[in-house]
């Protein structure tokens, strides 16, 4: 039933065996590539339900006094709307799909180092995620206090029913395939490159995926842990959260949080590497300060761990400026990394693909989004606009910059080393200026709106509350988005109806995963170029353009 | 090894000092604790890596240039196809449905669970016997990648 | 040593000169803050707002000028930069001392907002619980609470005078926001929250519960209306008749 296979350094496989066929083959497979591209389906299929969700949301506000949905249903739409987009496609998409596929393949490993862990992982998602939206079909209806499950409101007498379960429970699953997914990174970042590959040789997608990963071991404990004191709460009266038994209300935002902020850069950094993968490629330029950013990427795993209470400032319970502090502090590192973007197209010769277009629409929205960021760092400006439309606005331009136009640039850059096929450049032109048009015309008023005081999470507004215009602005970009959003299943369809076929480095990449075949067969490689930088098929491609320093024969004594 | 070991003492370290700052200044516990936990989760495998390596040979990917010499030999072994992991899953989720619909959801799961784990423990140590470049070598050090 | 006290000497000017001119600067969208703390809060966001502009700005326009200036224009590979360190070095500095800067206002003003009077005109007991608002009032023993959804309570304010709020709540979290004075704290079970409000002009407009607190959170509004003391005293004469008469 089982196959093992041996894989030669030198490339050819030993015994390439006949695996089994169809459906039967999709489930046993514990290939990375197989396992990366079922979590990308899957997350994809997540962010279109949980979207579909953000229209049914937008639609209730486009009138004061909306009845499109009552306000339960309302509020078990934006719950299920915020942990569908955060725990089950920005993240998993990120470190379940892009990175399973592109990591092994990026260090020159045939594998990740527990293939069978990693297929594991898959399920836990897969059933998990399902699972919670499981909730809708209950009597009671699914989870309706946020995607951050404020105690004592998600405790058992305000939130009773199987929904909430549900949702505990289904949260609990997709964070072990969270921690799985870590374990699994770090240790084949660590174990399986390639020979000649040095830490500080390793493209800088891997690098922020290592980080994530090392991120994933810090966060996702502490959830799960959380998680369960909420379920002993709610059925065994534990009384952790409630007051009356002398629990502590706040300790649930403590370690919400503490698994929180991490998770927002958990969600970032992987968007911020594949960034750093397609910017120097389209300016046919290496990045500029490699070393500057990996010790950005560090940094911001450092102190994304101690800026969790900056979510609390107005609870009137937390440090303020201890925590106001190195949450200003982590725009530094942020900002290093989008002036090294800047710095690496500076001076190239930049060739405006799809991919690129995706990743330089990122920029400015990532930095508007920053900046916003920045703003609500500091307290007396938090107390203003905390919980308001100022904060959704902030955080959605943020998480979509990052998850949809850096995951899109993502998508466009690697589809034909995944599928062989190219996708059309003219589709995703229209798709990305679509969407992006809709992005900019959905979140702006928001912020306006915030500041004007309409706070987050409310199902209907008064039409003298002058929220009316600024919310139907919103609402139309929201729509706009989505026949932007739209575009792109036509593209894939596209390609699969009308295959074009790709070379094996369409784009001219650098990295080892333009070495092997588009798509790479099974594991992964037949033979490897030197590696002598972080640039090994730029090299081989280029040599008179070469970053790695020339070799003496007989070499370093240090080989030895 | 030396970098991997470095990575993890300076995340593990940061989290100490914000520790002992965070601490001092607030006198708050939950959050205390959370980053001990955090920088006990840095600095513990982060020793354990600067201790191996400086009890070993520089591994090949460590080394700048690399001989084609070097570069030749199994890398390892790797499965391609088993059915454990799905059975696992689905048996760790309907033992999670049970938390929601009640025990005999568990009943159920955990029989999924337990034959998945032993079945695959099976299945993978009798594959990997059977793979020559996998024997354990007198003296080696398990590792997988035969050098 | 005295080098610094001249640059804390002068940066002070330059905050004050901020405070001043920030009368004729825009207000960018957000409430002017009717308090004391509020306002000061308003003053602090005008700053952050310029420093915004100036950061993004310089950030869209290297941005704007590459893309144009350094499109494909041939075949060519491009001269292949590995980096720079003293470009690296400023680029790192210089977000480095804007955080700080800003770090510093912000301190100052989070004091302002913060600070709880000892001796203040007058007090007020704020009870949140699902959903809907108590306002008790201690030194005159006057309440008004939310009757059901539609009647909502009145906070009522004299110009001018500080007022003490003690913020607690009955079930779960809920958010005591006032958009007009820029301010919003969490009532949190379990534990008491105390600020000051020195409102400076009459006005009247809607509070609201910030933080998601259940099936009608939408509808936990409150109004709140900031006039005279003399028709402060009339109000609460008015209402200390009609609750004894109850």
């Amino acid at each position: 039933m089982t196959s093992l296979l041996s894989t030669e350094k030198t490339g050819s496989q030993v015994e390439e065996s006949h695996p089994p066929g169809g459906f039967y083959r999709w489930i046993t497979s514990v290939d990375h590539k197989v396992i990366g591209k079922n979590y990308m389906y899957t997350a994809l299929t997540f962010m279109f339900i949980a979207g579909a969700m953000a229209l049914l949301i937008r639609t209730q506000l486009f009138n004061p006094n909306g009845h499109v949905v009552g306000q339960q249903t309302y509020n078990e739409l934006f719950t299920i709307h915020g942990s569908m987009m955060l725990y089950l496609f920005a993240g998993p998409f990120a470190f379940g799909g892009f990175a399973n596929y592109i990591v092994p393949l990026q260090i020159g490993a045939p594998d990740m180092a527990f293939p069978r862990l990693n297929n594991l992982s898959y399920w836990l998602f897969l059933t998990g995620g399902s699972t919670m939206l499981l909730g809708f079909f209950t009597a009671s209806g699914a989870a309706a206090f946020g995607w951050v499950a404020y105690a004592p409101l998600s405790s058992n007498p305000y939130s009773p029913g199987p929904g909430p379960d549900l949702w505990i429970v289904s949260i609990a699953l997709v964070g072990f395939s969270g921690i799985f997914t870590g374990v699994n990174l770090v240790t084949t970042i660590f174990y399986l490159r390639a020979p000649g590959l040095t830490m500080f040789r390793m493209p800088l997608f891997t690098w922020s995926m290592l980080v994530t990963g090392i991120l994933i071991l810090v966060a996702f404990p502490v959830l799960t842990a959380a998680l369960v004191m909420l379920y002993a709460d709610r059925h065994f009266g534990a009384h952790f959260f409630s007051v009356q038994g002398g629990g502590v209300p706040v300790m649930w935002q403590n370690l919400f949080w503490f698994f929180g902020h991490p998770e927002v850069y958990i969600l970032a950094l992987p968007f911020f590497g594949i960034i750093s993968e397609v910017v120097p490629v389209f300016a046919r330029k290496p990045i500029f300060g490699y070393r500057g950013m990996v010790f950005a990427t560090l940094a911001i795993a450092g102190l994304s761990t101690g800026v969790w209470a900056h979510h609390m400032f107005t609870t009137g319970t937390v440090l303020l400026p201890f925590f106001s502090a190195l949450s200003l502090l982590i725009a530094v590192p942020t900002g290093i990394k989008v002036f090294t973007w800047i710095a690496t197209i500076w001076g190239g010769q930049i060739r405006f693909g799809v991919p690129m277009l995706f990743a330089m629409g990122f920029i400015p929205a990532f930095v508007m989004g920053g900046i916003t960021g920045v703003m609500l760092a500091s307290p007396p400006i938090d107390f203003y606009t905390h919980d308001t439309y100022f904060v959704v606005a902030h955080f959605h331009q943020v998480l979509i910059a990052t998850t949809i136009f850096a995951g899109f640039a993502g998508i466009y850059y690697w589809y034909p080393k995944i599928t062989g096929r190219m996708l059309s450049e003219r589709i995703g032109r229209w798709n990305f200026w679509i969407t992006y048009l809709g992005f900019w015309v959905t979140f702006m008023p928001q912020y306006l709106l915030g500041l004007r005081g309409m706070p987050r999470r409310i199902a209907v507004y008064s039409a003298t509350d002058g929220f009316t215009f600024l919310n139907r602005v919103s609402t139309v970009g929201a729509y706009v988005m989505a026949i932007g959003m739209a575009l792109f299943l036509v593209n894939v369809v596209r390609s699969w109806r009308r295959p074009v076929a790709a070379e094996d480095n369409p784009w001219d990449g650098a990295t080892l995963e333009w070495a092997t075949s588009s798509p790479p067969p099974t594991h992964n490689f037949h033979s490897l170029p030197p590696i002598r930088s972080a640039r090994p098929v730029w090299d081989a491609n280029h040599p008179e353009h070469s970053d790695a320093a020339p070799v003496i024969a007989g070499g370093d004594e240090s080989a030895h | 090894m030396r970098t991997e070991s470095r990575i993890y003492l300076g995340v593990g370290s940061f989290f100490l000092l914000i520790l002992i700052v965070y601490f001092l200044w607030s006198k708050e516990s939950t959050g205390s604790v959370l980053l001990l936990a955090s920088a006990g989760l840095g600095i513990l495998p982060g020793l354990y890596m600067g201790w191996w390596s400086r009890r070993m040979r520089p591994r090949l990917e460590d080394v700048e240039v690399v001989e084609p010499l070097d570069i030749s030999g199994v890398v390892g072994t790797f499965p391609e196809n088993t059915i454990f992991p799905f059975t696992l899953g689905i048996g760790a989720w309907l033992t999670g449905l049970a938390f929601v619909f009640g025990v005999w959801f568990a009943v159920i799961g955990m029989g999924f669970v337990l034959g998945a784990a032993v079945a695959a423990t099976v299945e993978s140590k009798r594959a990997s016997l059977a793979e020559p470049a996998n024997r354990p070598a007198p003296g080696g050090d398990g590792r997988l990648r035969d050098r | 040593m005295t080098r610094m006290a001249r640059a804390a000497r002068a940066a002070s000017v330059v905050a004050a000169g901020l405070v001043l001119a920030s009368c004729k600067i825009p207000s960018f969208g957000a409430y002017h803050g009717n308090t004391v703390q509020g306002n000061s809060t308003y003053h602090l966001w005008q700053g952050f707002f310029i420093a915004s502009v100036f950061v993004g700005g310089i950030t869209f326009l290297l941005l704007g000028f590459a893309l144009v200036r350094f499109r494909r224009r041939g075949d060519a590979i491009p001269k292949q930069v590995h980096g720079n360190t003293k470009l690296e070095v400023f680029y790192t500095v210089v977000p480095v001392l804007i955080v700080a800067v800003l770090f510093v206002f912000t301190v100052r003003v989070e004091n302002k907002v913060d600070a709880v009077s000892n001796h203040p005109n007058l007090r007020v007991d704020v009870t949140a619980f699902q959903w809907g608002w108590k306002f008790y009032y201690p030194d005159y023993k006057v309440t008004t609470i939310t009757q059901g959804v539609g009647a909502y309570p009145t906070l009522e304010l004299p110009v001018g005078e500080t007022a003490t709020f003690r913020l607690v709540s009955n079930d779960v979290v809920h958010g005591f926001y006032l958009p007009q004075f820029d301010f919003s704290r969490y009532a949190l079970p379990g534990v008491t929250n105390y600020f000051d409000f020195t409102p400076q002009r009459t006005a009247s407009f809607t509070g609201r519960c910030s933080q998601l607190c259940g099936l009608y959170h939408a509808e936990m509004l409150f109004s709140v209306h900031v006039v005279t003391p003399a028709q402060f005293a009339r109000w609460i004469s008015n209402h200390q008749e009609s609750q004894v008469t109850k």
